[in-house]
């Protein structure tokens, strides 16, 4: 962001690094066969010029060689690229046991961001060096998309369902966020700025910072409001209880009413909170009644991390995705079980 | 193809009497509006379509002109995103999906096969008469403000949160579609159907190939966005929820439909710009195309494979990470047959015979803006590259150099080629090769800066942006000056050239193809007699061609 | 041949019936049943959309679906298949009349078939009406709860809370269906109207009556859609009780 005329981005995550290799190789790729084709065709323009107006080619045609040849090359080179490119792509999208979740929910035109310790910024994201984190993403109207460039990372942030992804900052400075899903009006003006700084400094920032709870007591103390307690009470499963206690569900599998398994990932935590009685688990009636319409979507993230923290082992206040397998990490498959 | 040969011009011109042909067969406009006549129809589709370029063209230099500056100065961000939008919708549904085919490809079909007219001609003057109904809507949405969704009309923006003419350019996109549907019926029913005795498949010029894949695409894929921006029309007015998050409906459902259509559309663009391709390098090196069957079936396996990769536009849009995977080695393949063309034009100068005309100019700049164009495109077909440059000012470099350096490359080209055939007449040959190169040059310097603006990572439409982008982005705005340049010039020459121009001669080139054994500008029936095919396209090794190049003489 | 360039036109023992860019009357039905088909394929992908959406909404909430196709009238629904079936044979019999040249025969059926189209629009507009009654009109005032709910059906109904919109769901694409249905059979009940008038005029006989035939084509598929329309809309869940 320095110099007034770039011409290659800042590279300030662990990804950068992978994204740009592919890039220069795809790019070398790329000029090699550009210009392969330009010399020849010069070449062939300036060898083999008409001489005079009734002049005609010769009937020579390409061996057969030449054609598998140029359809083999590009065939094993394509295929290459995709193995790699693949597995980059696989990386972005599978954050590490130890990645610290973050929450980012989009609306026209900001980007609302709340940390695991509760700091909430609009269109500002501070983050630790050396910390992988998972942005957790979702949208309050239309589309959006969370962007930083000098992460290589990008990912949707789509209405009625969550989607991830994740990063590992390495270098301490300003980085640009933008906003790269058309979204309206002031789509170009949904741009923020990620800071990343040094442990130190961050650990300063908040504490420094108007406090606010973490996400897991905002979510602990919705949970009291909201009367969920009265229902799903820790350690009890005598008669009186008329759901099932949470402590240790989250990423553990639970079994339902009608057969089915599943693990309890954040989708299946919304969908119970929004919509309860679509999978209810074995052994419970569907009494609980919808929140629908009564949580915003911060809350339902601090609902979500509460219950994580009660099913981790780690401690309050440190929630991980640390039992949450690989495929809660990706987003769900368009079309298919998007609870709403 | 061998002994259909027309009357000689000379003889007429020597009499002063005037040879009949499609142009002058009747007069007035009613001649025209009522025509059944596939030539004439191309005419009528070339005078509607070039509207709309130009409309599509301004919209372009307006943005080009916003975004000289970081900041949002010249309009409001509202006016900004309409301009877009309407330059996306303009230049997608009315210019390039039915440039090629409706014009050229009406034009050359039936010529090209030594039919006597497409085998609908009544369907065919209907289509010319939708699209405009179809442009009638889309006008009349832009002149009361226009729409400001992206021509990709995502929901849940488009159905709840635009308040803009959405439903007036949905139902002028969903009327237009049947002007493509019945184009490529006609077609797909004229290439079965209709081909004079002995034109056996593998004798077909690959012009037709490419048309008829083409063809085959539009008739399975525009039902489709036909339906989905009526569902989208339908939940706007009448409140039906089926993209709509709020009611438990998928809003990706619909990206996935509109992609559905929408990336094939792209083959829909590009596959009858390499059909022209084809003809113009065969033409212009007077050579066979290498390995024809090879280029033939690659049409058709981009037309076939192009259905299967529309995911690709989802990459990050929450799609499965296996699905991403899927349809990632899918579009690697779907490259493949696009590369093998381009190694068989190249190939085809091998021992050709060049010639610099104006139309070459363009055929040869085609082949490399396509390279760069298809290299770019596999690297954003590449999962994890994608990721970093989807919807950035990469995408939309990488898509203008496939349907600005590939599609609108292929059409000027192609007008350059058969403009003696459709008007009789040369145009001047300085002119149009300062037009070429004008045209080459400001396509490079307003794309190329966009490649490097995207690998910064500017998203795409932004209307401010911040200000280290500011560079690439005057250079780029100065590059669409010269492109502008370029366009316009054609445009005067040609209407020039209808009234002052040289007469061509039947075959100003001295090529083959059934298309130039008959007059030109042709007869309203195309030829004197059906013409009996006996050997295959591209032959330029006959005596017979040689004498017929003797006696005519050729500009070559 | 070069020394005749004002003629172009050789062919002066044409049939009546064949258009001027055509060789003969075999190429020309070619032609046309090639594009009949053709046509046909793009109703079968602007369909093929409805059906996939249902598909996918129908996985998704299975048991709003299945309640709210409960609330349509499977009796009506019955008698307009059997009705259109049966328009389906009178067209078939049209063609055959013309086929021995009865052009009477040909009215007739034709007639009958536009009869049995009409009755068929009649009956869904009944259904239609007890729709807008019930208010189960997505964006008119709608509104959907089970009715005469038995244990079971309100056990299926506590399973999904957002049992109206999602029913909302279903009726949306009801109504975009098997009213672009009812849309492709007014046109082609004009169509018929059309040739009827034709007929009657005699153009039509055993030697040319193609257009009697791609009507057909068209008519059978309007129907084809129906008979997937019926069970996936009616059926599917209809015992539930």
């Amino acid at each position: 962001m320095n110099s007034s005329f770039p011409l290659f981005p800042e590279s300030a995550s662990t990804h950068a690094g992978s994204v740009d290799a592919l890039f220069i190789i795809w790019a070398l790729v790329s000029i090699f066969f550009t210009v392969l084709i330009a010399g020849l065709i010069v070449y062939f323009m300036a060898r083999y010029r008409r001489s005079h107006p009734e002049e005609v080619g010769t009937d020579e045609t390409a061996a057969v060689w030449l054609e598998i040849a140029w359809s083999a090359i590009p065939l094993v080179i394509a295929l290459g690229m995709f193995v790699w490119g693949t597995r980059v792509f696989f990386d972005l999208y599978r954050p590490p046991a130890n990645a610290v979740e973050y929450t980012a929910i989009g609306r026209q035109w900001m980007w609302k961001i709340q940390h695991p310790e509760g700091q909430r910024e609009i269109n500002t994201l501070h983050v630790p060096v050396g910390q992988s984190i998972k942005m957790k993403l979702a949208s309050e109207d239309v589309i959006h998309s969370f962007y930083v460039p000098a992460f290589r990372i990008k990912q949707d942030a789509i209405p009625g369902r969550y989607t991830s992804i994740w990063f590992q900052a390495t270098k301490p400075g300003v980085y640009h966020l933008f906003c790269a899903e058309y979204c309206g009006a002031e789509h170009s003006k949904m741009i923020g700025s990620v800071i990343v700084m040094e442990p130190r400094d961050y650990e300063a920032w908040l504490a420094g910072g108007a406090a606010g709870k973490s996400m897991v007591a905002s979510g602990g103390d919705l949970f009291q409001s909201l009367a969920c307690v009265t229902c799903h009470r820790a350690g009890d499963t005598g008669r009186l209880a008329r759901g099932p206690a949470l402590e240790g569900v989250y990423g553990h599998t639970v079994k339902l009413a009608d057969g089915r398994t599943l693990t309890a990932d954040d989708d299946y935590l919304r969908e119970s909170i929004l919509n309860p009685s679509a999978k209810v688990v074995a052994g419970w009636e569907p009494v609980m009644p919808t929140f629908q319409g009564q949580v915003t979507e911060e809350q339902l993230s601090q609902l979500i991390a509460y219950v994580r923290s009660l099913g981790s082992a780690s401690p309050a206040g440190a929630a991980t995705a640390s039992s949450s397998p690989p495929v809660a990490a990706t987003p769900p498959a368009a079309g298919s079980g998007a609870p709403q | 193809m061998n002994t259909t040969a027309a009357p000689p011009v000379t003889a007429t011109a020597e009499t002063g009497f005037k040879r009949p042909h499609y142009l002058n067969a009747a007069y007035g406009v009613r001649s025209w509006l009522l025509t059944r006549d596939h030539k004439r129809i191309a005419i009528l589709y070339l005078i509607s379509v070039t509207a709309f370029f130009a409309l599509g063209s301004l919209f372009a230099l307006l943005i080009r002109l916003e975004l000289l500056t970081p900041e949002g100065d010249l309009f409001q961000p509202d006016t900004y995103n309409r301009l877009f939008t309407m330059h996306g919708v303009v230049m997608v549904f009315f210019f390039l999906i039915p440039a090629i085919p409706a014009v050229l490809g009406n034009f050359l079909v039936p010529l090209m096969i030594g039919a006597k007219d497409l085998a609908f001609p009544k369907l065919n003057l209907a289509s010319w008469y939708v699209y405009n109904l179809g442009g009638i809507f889309t006008l009349w949405a832009i002149v009361h403000g226009g729409v400001d969704t992206g021509w990709t009309f995502y929901t849940p923006f488009s159905t709840h949160y635009s308040n803009t003419y959405v439903i007036s350019t949905a139902l002028g996109i969903f009327i237009t579609g049947f002007s493509s549907i019945f184009t490529g019926l006609n077609f797909i029913v004229t290439i079965h159907r209709m081909r004079a005795p002995g034109l056996t498949w593998f004798r077909l010029p690959l012009f037709i190939w490419s048309t008829y894949a083409t063809s085959l695409i539009i008739v399975l894929g525009t039902p489709v966005i036909a339906i989905t921006i009526l569902l989208v029309a339908a939940e706007r007015v009448l409140h039906l929820g089926i993209f709509d998050p709020a009611l438990g409906g998928d809003p990706v459902l619909f990206q996935h439909l509109f992609w559905f259509y929408s990336h094939p559309a792209v083959y829909i663009m590009i596959l009858p710009a390499m059909g022209v391709e084809s003809e113009l390098i065969a033409a212009f090196a007077r050579k066979k195309v290498v390995g024809y069957k090879v280029v033939a079936f690659a049409s058709v396996a981009i037309a076939v494979l192009g259905f299967l990769v529309w995911g690709h536009h989802m990459f990050v849009a929450g799609e499965s990470i296996y699905a991403a995977t899927v349809f990632s080695v899918l579009s690697m393949l779907v490259a493949i047959p696009s590369a093998v063309k381009v190694f068989n034009w190249t190939a085809t100068l091998y021992q050709g015979s060049i010639s610099y005309q104006t139309p070459m100019l363009y055929a040869l700049g085609f082949i490399g803006l396509f390279t760069l164009g298809g290299l770019t495109g596999v690297m954003v077909a590449t999962l994890g590259f994608d990721v970093h440059v989807h919807d950035t000012y990469f995408i939309v470099a990488h898509f203008h150099y496939i349907m600005v350096g590939g599609t609108i490359m292929g059409y000027l080209g192609g007008l350059h080629y058969w403009w003696p055939k459709i008007s009789g007449k040369l145009y001047p040959a300085f002119l149009s090769k300062l037009a070429a190169l004008l045209v080459f040059v400001g396509f490079n310097l307003t794309f190329f800066p966009q490649f490097i603006l995207g690998y910064l990572g500017m998203p795409r439409r932004y209307w401010s942006y911040p200000p280290e982008f500011q560079v690439l982005n005057v250079l780029s705005t100065a590059g669409a000056s010269i492109l502008g340049v370029g366009y316009i010039l054609p445009l005067c020459y040609f209407v020039w050239s209808m009234r002052y121009g040289k007469d061509s001669g039947d075959n100003p080139w001295g090529a083959v193809g059934l298309e130039w054994d008959t007059t030109s500008p042709p007869p309203t029936e195309n030829f004197y007699t059906t013409p009996v095919v006996t050997h295959g396209p591209y032959e330029y090794n006959r005596e017979e061609v040689h004498n017929r190049m003797s006696q005519e003489g050729t500009i070559g | 041949m070069a020394s005749e360039p004002l003629a172009p036109h050789g062919h002066a023992t044409h049939h009546p019936d064949l258009a001027h860019q055509f060789d003969s009357l075999d190429q020309q039905k070619e032609s046309s049943t090639l594009g009949t088909w053709l046509f046909l394929v793009t109703e079968i992908m602007f369909f093929g959309v409805l059906f996939l959406s249902y598909s996918i909404y129908r996985t998704q909430y299975p048991e709003a679906f299945l309640l709210a196709s409960n609330s349509l009238n499977v009796l009506l629904g019955g008698i307009n298949t059997a009705v259109l079936i049966g328009s389906s044979l009178t067209m078939v019999l049209a063609i055959w009349a013309a086929q021995v040249n009865w052009r009477k025969g040909i009215v007739i059926f034709l007639l009958a078939t536009m009869g049995l189209g009409t009755t068929f629009l009649v009956i869904k507009g009944f259904e239609y009406r007890d729709k807008f009654v019930e208010h189960h009109v997505p964006g008119l005032d709608f509104h959907f709860e089970v009715e005469h709910p038995s244990p079971h059906l309100r056990a299926l109904a506590a399973k999904d809370p957002q049992l109206e919109k999602h029913a909302s769901i279903y009726f949306s694409l009801y109504f975009i269906m098997t009213g672009l249905h009812a849309l492709h059979m007014i046109i082609g009940i004009g169509i018929l109207a059309v040739l009827t008038v034709l007929s009657w005029k005699g153009k039509y006989n055993s030697e040319y009556h193609n257009p009697l035939e791609m009507t057909g084509l068209y008519w059978h598929f309007v129907d084809i859609v129906w008979i997937f329309l019926f069970p996936l809309l009616y059926l599917l869940g209809a015992h539930a009780r």
